[in-house]
């Protein structure tokens, strides 16, 4: 799909947090001068086409008791697929990107408590029979994933 | 740390909040809770940090960032603090941590996300980042993404 400046106008300001009032869309339709139906209908476009992957809360899973951990596994290009869909079936892989490296497949595991990283690195490792390199993160130093549109 | 309500709440909430004129009040309804309830937990999870924002979550390819590499740094532990907020200071870097080495396989202690429209231009923000970190740095690599495989967010594990 084609955007258009009030889809990048609107997909800026939805990287940024939306109030928690009643009526939450309307007014960030009222800062970016749309009406609230037109942005209604252009989110719901936006997802669809998939341009918005997700819309909603971005939980942080340690500050509810829980951890995060960046993974990696080198997977041999022969068995990619089937490797994935097992790494894929476990819920604790909130995402998944496939990297140029011998490292190649690389994903974050969010669990409730810290011992579930363990557990679910463990299983995929038990699974897959390949090694899950762990690196969770010593120190952040920034966080604020937003694209100019 | 959360009760069973917020964990209700964010149960409801993980695959993504309506787009619908009073979200709010139509997840409420469902969890079987008044829209100002839900609300007052809402606001007193993201004062915890157990909500970072509500938000979306862009496609990065379907931006036209079709280039975007996870760069990776050896740096000398005695500075990585302080550069390590310099990289992350950096507008074109959208995170940046340092993370335990893997040695013999893996020597970068840095990461640092990087994206652009090409390729010349991750390259270029990569030279950039390589200037500032000098002689603190001893190797470094970048990995592009050539695909994503999955990106759900949290999935809390259903109970019971």
């Amino acid at each position: 799909m084609t955007l258009d400046d009030k889809d990048r106008a609107i997909l800026n300001r939805m990287q940024d947090d939306l109030p928690l009032t009643s009526h939450p869309y309307a007014a960030v339709a009222d800062e970016l001068g749309l009406s609230e139906t037109e942005l209604l209908e252009r989110l719901t476009r936006l997802k669809e086409d998939r341009v918005i992957t997700r819309f909603g809360p971005f939980f942080d899973a340690a500050a509810m008791g829980g951890a995060f951990c960046l993974c990696a596994m080198a997977v041999p290009a022969e068995n990619f697929e089937t490797v994935l869909t097992k790494v894929n079936a476990h819920p604790e892989v909130a995402h998944n990107y496939e990297r140029t490296h011998r490292l190649n497949m690389w994903f974050v595991l969010a669990t409730e408590t810290p011992a579930g990283i363990e557990a679910a690195a463990d299983a995929i490792e038990r699974e897959t029979g390949i090694d899950v390199l762990r690196f969770p993160k010593l120190q952040e130093f920034f966080i604020g994933f937003r694209v100019a549109a | 740390m959360i009760d069973t309500t917020d964990r209700q709440i964010i149960e409801a909430l993980q695959g993504g909040l309506p787009l619908s004129p009073t979200p709010y009040a139509q997840v409420a309804k469902d969890l079987g809770l008044q829209e100002t309830d839900l609300l007052e937990r809402l606001t007193a999870l993201k004062a915890r940090g157990v909500i970072r924002r509500i938000a979306a979550a862009p496609n990065h390819y379907k931006l036209g960032m079709t280039s975007n590499g996870m760069t990776v740094w050896d740096v000398d532990d005695a500075c990585i603090t302080k550069l390590g907020a310099q990289i992350g200071a950096l507008p074109f870097v959208t995170h940046c941590y340092e993370r335990p080495r893997a040695l013999p396989d893996w020597p970068y202690n840095l990461f640092a996300m990087v994206h652009g429209t090409n390729c010349d231009e991750v390259e270029q923000k990569r030279a950039e980042i390589a200037a500032i970190l000098g002689d603190a740095c001893r190797a470094k690599d970048i990995l592009y993404s050539t695909r994503i495989l999955k990106k759900t967010g949290l999935r809390l594990k259903k109970k019971g």
